[in-house]
């Protein structure tokens, strides 16, 4: 069991590489939307698709740690 | 800590509210009964707001109505080009399906997105709208064609997205619910009163509500990709 509870810990670590990327995402979209005010509704559709697209491998990383902790 | 887990493990699991006693027993799972009520919801609402409705000298409700079906038809538009007629009441429905069931953990029930079969259901039913609107306005050769764009050395990877796309959909949705519920039980368990009010406003209100955005404007986006022709 223990050893379980560490693979879960290591598998949440994904959420790392998630939060790096949302951030350097959402700061090149500041930056653009400085740069280009009239084009915010596209960077923000094309940063809202990024974040998603991102955000899953946290949540790939959650869910593979749930089923170690609750199924393996 | 092992009540805390019994809760955690009776909250992944599903609930049977009864059993139609027909075929050996057809059990009903608890998000299926919620899901009756939102749809007994949505119809209810749609019945009375849609009531009076006129061409001149329009009320309020019909204005505030008719603004919110533009916005979707806009939306649908920009994304999927010529031929978005027939998308737009789909995407619309599933964002209302989608944006009440995450919210009415607010209620006090257990959110149907929380099981992951009704995710699995309507990630399914995006990846045929994809690929039935792929073949439907590419004929069979040109929707087969466009598994090898923008090269063909792409092929694999194409084909490999027809199963990813869905099963990134579904996870993503079920995993927020499911990660924000476990969030809020953790909470609940350590500081059990004020705190959590403050946090279900952004985990059952932000978060739902965000994640219909990107279930919504994913499966648009698909869509509008597989059937858009180039200018």
């Amino acid at each position: 069991m223990s050893i379980g509870i560490i693979a879960a810990a290591i598998a949440v670590f994904t959420g790392i590489g998630a939060g790096i990327g949302i951030g350097f995402a959402t700061g090149k979209a500041s930056e653009a939307i400085a740069r280009q005010p009239e084009a915010s509704g596209k960077i923000n559709s094309a940063l809202l698709l990024g974040c998603a697209l991102a955000e899953g491998t946290a949540i790939f990383g959650f869910i593979t740690a749930l089923l170690i902790i609750f199924v393996g | 800590m092992d009540a805390f887990k019994e809760t955690l493990v009776e909250g992944l699991g599903t609930r049977n509210v009864f059993t139609i006693p027909l075929l050996g027993g057809i059990p009903v799972a608890e998000s299926v009964v919620v899901s009756w009520l939102i749809m007994a919801a949505l119809m209810i609402a749609t019945l009375l707001l849609t009531r009076r409705l006129r061409v001149r000298d329009p009320g309020k409700v019909q204005i505030g109505l008719e603004s919110a079906v533009e916005f979707l038809n806009g939306f649908v538009k920009t994304n999927i080009g010529r031929h978005w007629r027939p998308f737009a009441p789909y995407l619309g429905t599933v964002a209302l399906y989608i944006a009440l069931s995450n919210l009415i953990g607010i209620f006090g029930l257990t959110p149907p997105t929380k099981d992951i079969n009704v995710t699995a259901a309507l990630a399914l039913m995006s990846m045929v709208l994809i690929y039935g609107a792929q073949f439907r306005y590419n004929g069979l050769l040109g929707g087969l064609k466009k598994f090898a764009e923008p090269m063909p050395l792409l092929l694999p990877i194409n084909l490999m997205e027809v199963a990813v796309r869905p099963l990134a959909l579904c996870m993503r949705l079920f995993g927020n619910i499911l990660g924000a519920y476990i969030i809020m039980e953790m909470l609940k368990y350590v500081v059990p009163v004020i705190l959590p009010a403050i946090f279900s406003i952004y985990f059952d209100l932000f978060d739902g509500l965000i994640q219909t955005v990107v279930f919504v404007f994913l499966t648009t986006l698909f869509t509008g990709e597989g059937i858009k022709e180039e200018e």
